[in-house]
């Protein structure tokens, strides 16, 4: 073992992402010539589950959209179920991971190709688990997205009833039909007045 | 051992995140934390480890030369610098192994230049040299990259200011809460004291950030030889052991 680990063993820390992951964490996606093992779609053809995208954009304290944050998604299919190994996660045509920056759209959007999770557990509302890293963030955050069509699913959820009531909307994702597709948009406040609830996980 | 958990079976419990080891969202001295780290308190999360295991998909693309920088983009030579080597274990809090994790990497060239499109540096690029790598760690919980030293560069944070040389690490960990984005420094660098990613940090817990410099790594005529351990939340047994 190295020695400040001999010595003072711990937990390692965290330290920002930086403002230059993109050649190292999503290649592909800002076009340089090197493979990502995760991008943003999470859901193949063959996947179960309403095929949806999920898109939104990343504010700082001051409303301006980032430009330099990456968003990982965590989700089961249609079914409520996750792969459990990779031949699995082939067989199915779900990958239950997607990465995202949100340096390549003119908007500044992340946008992930997949399927609505189903619920996990009786009990529970269906969510996606997501990581949000950017510059100037020390930790990453840990957030969930709802569905606004789940009203009563979200109403017996208790990992949503334990968030403060008026802070409850800034985990709920919108959803949007148009020309036949369906589109959820959920944007992140890191800060402000509808700052996005941020989970201890 | 038993399969991956399925809910409402009997969960594994995550360990707690050791807040005391890690920076504070906002921190005076890095001027980018004062409009994006979270102000209102993070709220707890009790949720089970089964949806938090890590993400299966993609360990199944690491190319031969993944976690070689010094060949995963050469072009007409190799790369300039000095070579060396980076190696380490990855732990879980209760001193095991973390086995078949991804290891990502990325840094600057010898001259403290990234490849970033963003990075305006006046320092060359290298033709030969990407500055990203992959890997997966084995059944003890080691990861290995061979690379070329990165240079230190200037940043705006504030006047004169320098990034020590550095190179950015990104783990999975067995879950989805265990993940870590960190930062590796070099031993004895000057920058370090003036560095707010590094003072940032608690104290304490800094040396955790700094590898060390090993000539049983070392390989003669060949390269320098680093050691870098790394220590991720674990949970009270290791439900995925069979993957």
């Amino acid at each position: 073992m190295m020695s400040a680990q001999e010595t003072n063993f711990g937990q390692t820390p965290s330290q920002t992402v930086g403002p230059y992951f993109a050649y190292g964490l999503t290649a592909t996606q800002y076009g340089y010539d090197f493979d990502q093992p995760f991008d943003a779609t999470v859901a193949l053809d063959a996947a179960v589950g309403e095929r949806i995208r999920l898109e939104g954009r990343v504010f700082d304290g001051d409303g301006n959209a980032i430009f330099d944050a990456m968003i990982e998604i965590s989700q089961p299919d249609g079914e409520g179920r996750y792969p459990q190994s990779v031949e699995d996660a082939q067989a199915r045509g779900f990958r239950a991971f997607g990465r995202c920056g949100t340096g390549t759209d003119a908007q500044k959007r992340f946008v992930f190709h997949t399927v609505k999770p189903g619920a996990e557990a009786p009990g529970e509302a269906p969510h996606i688990n997501v990581i949000v890293t950017m510059r100037g963030l020390l930790l990453h955050a840990f957030t969930r997205i709802y569905f606004s069509d789940e009203a009563a699913a979200n109403a017996e959820d208790a990992v949503l009833q334990s968030v403060p009531a008026a802070r409850r909307p800034t985990l709920i994702a919108q959803r949007v039909e148009q020309d036949g597709a369906v589109l959820y948009r959920f944007d992140i406040h890191m800060q402000g007045a509808n700052e996005t609830v941020f989970f201890d996980v | 051992m038993t399969s991956p958990a399925t809910p409402g079976a009997a969960l594994p419990k995550l360990d707690p995140r050791d807040w005391e080891s890690h920076p504070k969202y906002i921190y005076s001295g890095y001027k980018s934390t004062a409009k994006r780290g979270p102000l209102q308190p993070l709220i707890p999360l009790k949720a089970s480890l089964g949806e938090l295991q890590q993400p299966v998909y993609g360990h199944s693309s690491i190319g031969e030369f993944d976690h070689d920088l010094t060949r995963n983009a050469r072009r007409n030579g190799e790369p300039i610098g000095e070579r060396m080597i980076l190696t380490g274990q990855v732990f879980d809090e209760r001193r095991r192994p973390v086995r078949n994790t991804l290891v990502e990497l990325w840094q600057a060239n010898a001259s403290g230049r990234y490849v970033h499109k963003v990075d305006q540096h006046d320092a060359p690029l290298d033709p030969n040299f990407l500055g990203a790598g992959r890997c997966l760690t084995d059944d003890e919980g080691r990861y290995r990259f061979l690379t070329i030293k990165p240079g230190a560069y200037p940043w705006g944070n504030h006047p004169n200011a320098w990034r020590p040389q550095h190179i950015h690490l990104s783990l999975f960990g067995q879950h989805f809460a265990s993940r870590l984005v960190t930062q590796m420094y070099f031993p004895g660098d000057p920058l370090l004291q003036y560095d707010p990613m590094v003072t940032g940090t608690p104290e304490k817990y800094r040396n955790r950030l700094i590898a060390d410099f090993s000539l049983d790594i070392t390989e003669p005529d060949f390269a320098l030889g680093y050691q870098f351990d790394i220590v991720l939340r674990g949970a009270d047994e290791t439900p995925f052991e069979n993957r």
